[in-house]
């Protein structure tokens, strides 16, 4: 042994260096995946910037040609009269309280939806789970006029008033969300061994204590990830209250700000960019707290385990 | 405690008979193992047993009822699972109990089953653990933890071995052993590997293509095969099967294997043989241990023959010789000190007392 070991040595194998090494290679890779970030940094981030320091300024300073990426006279007017104005209030308690009925109705509907279409085998779910996915590819803007149709006929046949509720977004935006959570969720409920529900099964699970005592827990990170999505969704949600609502005590907060901040031609630009940042604050503080979920929900299957 | 019955069990996927009809009576703290090569029907049928596959025809029963409707949950049954299928999100305890808490049982009660199984599997230290702290050998004894606690009338083993590496293997087939020798519930074990099934089984069944092709216990099934499936099947190296011809002599039989390679039927089996002497298409069943180095005083039945020797395998107490024989490539067991060569000559003995003649339909005779 220790005389194969010596003669070896003087056949220690050469550097060919000509070819480069890995770690050259990681370096360049490095030094690109770097440059896009910074142009999609710079891309994403400057409109919230600016948004950011345009609230800062005065309407005077807006108009004024002045740089408009620097704040000469920084002042918090637009944020305090934004926050004492009652309607302001109620725009963003409507996008609350639509937001968490609607995130709510969507779990509860689109997690059995889910549980059902990717185990229980029955006749035609597999096409039914691709009509659920087909459903989520056609778009709002081709069926709010329909829809606002239809709710008018619906009052003139049973007299109850559907347009200018705030309550009637709670039909309307899990018509958005549903498909798209269902499919997700079907995809996290596929990366589950069979042998999970099996071994529920023998253990005297019925299927509703298999879906709520295994497959809630160990997809938790999928129904994270979805509860993001629909409350992205339903926050963000622009033409259907725009269509459905009008009244001021019913308007959501991105309809709220526009209709009332834009008088004919006068835009109060401090206060719709005060108003407009100040809402996207909850989406972002729920990003940061569960963004690990979210991604893990992303990728859910891309690897086992 | 409970037997299994089946009676002319089916199952069919559409057009493909998985299970083609199948009869087995499993007795009460029996350990059964169906042992096949993969698709054979090994699974389906242990999948029927517990519940999860439904039988297209004929009846399942245990302890003497018919369960061909009655679903898993109320079999009493339990069975590990080839990749264990705990579940992640709850401790190693939790695991264990959770049948035992859907079915409500007294927290005092379920506590001292959990104890009692984790004593017998050298669990305790590990109950408050989630699965993915758990080595492969350590789920796998939880994953029979969680079928003792319930105290099931039967067993069910899916390939529970598999996922495990070649040393662990050995030592949890041993330890499945012992868990059996202590809890004595009737067990139904499949699996590909037939050292398993040898080792573990009061009884070993034999599938192919969806039918049973021998039941027996492990030294029979190895003796006396009653297939050529069988026969190559258990045993390791696996049986040498060699064309044959068999002639009438003067006083006896030979097998007539090459020009060169002439070997004499032991008196003793000639008269079973007897009839068979110009039949085509039979081939001669002899197992490497059965194909040795020649000695100075060998019994009768035992005939030598010159061969040369493809390679050789040193296993430190043994040998194993390969060489070609009538286009077959056979194996034999020698003596480390016999002087086996890769690619040399060599004298080996072929003790024919032990055997096989096959028939072209793949019978023993």
């Amino acid at each position: 042994m220790t005389a194969a070991t010596v003669t070896s040595n003087k056949g220690a194998p050469s550097r060919k260096t000509a070819y480069g090494s890995m770690s050259r290679d990681r370096t360049w890779a490095l030094r690109w995946s770097y440059f896009f970030l910074v142009i999609f940094a710079a891309f994403f981030l400057l409109p919230p910037i600016y948004m950011f320091i345009t609230s800062l300024k005065t309407s005077a300073e807006i108009s004024a040609a002045t740089n408009p990426w620097w704040v000469y006279n920084p002042t918090l007017a637009n944020y305090a009269e934004l926050l004492t104005k009652p309607e302001y209030l109620v725009f963003f308690r409507n996008s609350v309280v639509v937001s968490t009925f609607v995130v709510t109705i969507t779990m509860l509907i689109s997690i059995p939806a889910a549980f059902a279409l990717s185990r229980m085998r029955f006749w035609g779910s597999a096409t039914l789970a691709t009509g659920v996915f087909l459903t989520y590819l056609v778009p709002d803007t081709l069926l709010f006029i329909p829809l606002f149709k239809m709710f008018a006929v619906f009052h003139e046949v049973t007299g109850i008033q559907l347009l200018n509720r705030w309550w009637v977004l709670l039909v309307v935006y899990p018509t958005l969300t549903v498909p798209f959570c269902t499919w997700i969720m079907i995809g996290y409920f596929a990366s589950i061994p069979k042998e999970l529900d099996e071994a529920a099964i023998i253990d005297g699970a019925s299927w509703f204590q298999t879906l709520t005592r295994i497959f809630i827990p160990v997809a938790l990170p999928g129904i994270i990830a979805a509860t993001i999505f629909a409350f992205t969704v339903s926050w963000a949600q622009f033409l259907y209250p725009l269509a459905f609502t009008t009244s001021v005590d019913q308007l959501v907060l991105p309809v709220g700000i526009i209709t009332t901040l834009i008088r004919g031609d006068v835009f109060a630009w401090g206060q719709i960019m005060t108003g407009a940042l100040l809402g996207a604050l909850p989406p972002l503080i729920i990003y940061a707290f569960l963004m690990d979920y979210y991604i893990a929900g992303l990728t859910a299957g891309a690897t086992k385990g | 405690m409970a037997g299994v019955t089946l009676r002319n069990v089916f199952k069919r996927y559409g057009d493909v008979e998985a299970v083609r009809g199948i009869n087995l009576d499993i007795a009460d703290e029996e350990f059964v193992v169906l042992v096949g090569p993969s698709g054979c029907g090994k699974s389906t049928t242990l999948r029927m047993i517990a519940g999860l596959e439904d039988i297209s025809d004929g009846d399942i029963a245990i302890d003497g009822y018919v369960v061909n409707d009655v679903p898993p949950k109320d079999r009493d049954i339990a069975m590990v699972f080839q990749n264990y299928a705990l579940y992640p999100h709850m401790t190693v305890a939790e695991n264990m109990s959770f049948g035992l808490r859907l079915k409500r049982y007294p927290k005092a009660e379920i506590k001292s089953r959990v104890d009692e199984a984790a004593r017998i599997l050298d669990i305790r230290e590990l109950l408050e653990r989630k699965p993915k702290a758990l080595s492969g050998g350590q789920r796998q004894r939880v994953a029979m933890g969680r079928a003792i606690v319930r105290n099931p009338k039967v067993f069910l083993f899916d390939e529970p071995l598999s996922n495990l590496d070649a040393k662990l293997r050995v030592q949890m087939r041993t330890e499945i052993k012992k868990v059996h020798l202590k809890v004595r519930t009737t067990t139904v074990y499949v699996t590909h590997d037939q050292v398993e099934a040898m080792t573990l089984a009061d009884r070993v069944v034999v599938m192919n293509h969806g039918l049973i092709e021998q039941i027996g216990p492990p030294n029979e099934l190895y003796h006396h095969p009653r297939t050529r499936f069988v026969a190559g099947f258990i045993g390791s190296p696996a049986m040498n099967f060699i064309p044959a011809q068999l002639r009438a002599t003067a006083g006896g039989l030979d097998l007539v294997v090459s020009d060169s390679i002439v070997l004499p039927v032991p008196p003793a089996r000639v008269e079973r043989y007897k009839g068979f002497a110009g039949q085509a298409g039979l081939v001669l069943g002899l197992r490497p241990e059965h194909i040795t180095e020649t000695s100075a005083t060998m019994e009768p039945g035992v005939a030598p023959f010159a061969i040369t020797l493809d390679v050789i395998e040193p296993m430190g107490n043994e040998t194993l010789v390969y060489f070609t024989l009538a286009g077959e490539a056979l194996c034999g067991r020698v003596s480390p000190n016999a002087g086996a060569a890769d690619g040399q000559p060599m004298r080996l003995a072929a003790n024919l007392n032990h055997m096989h003649l096959i028939d072209a339909a793949g019978m023993v005779l």
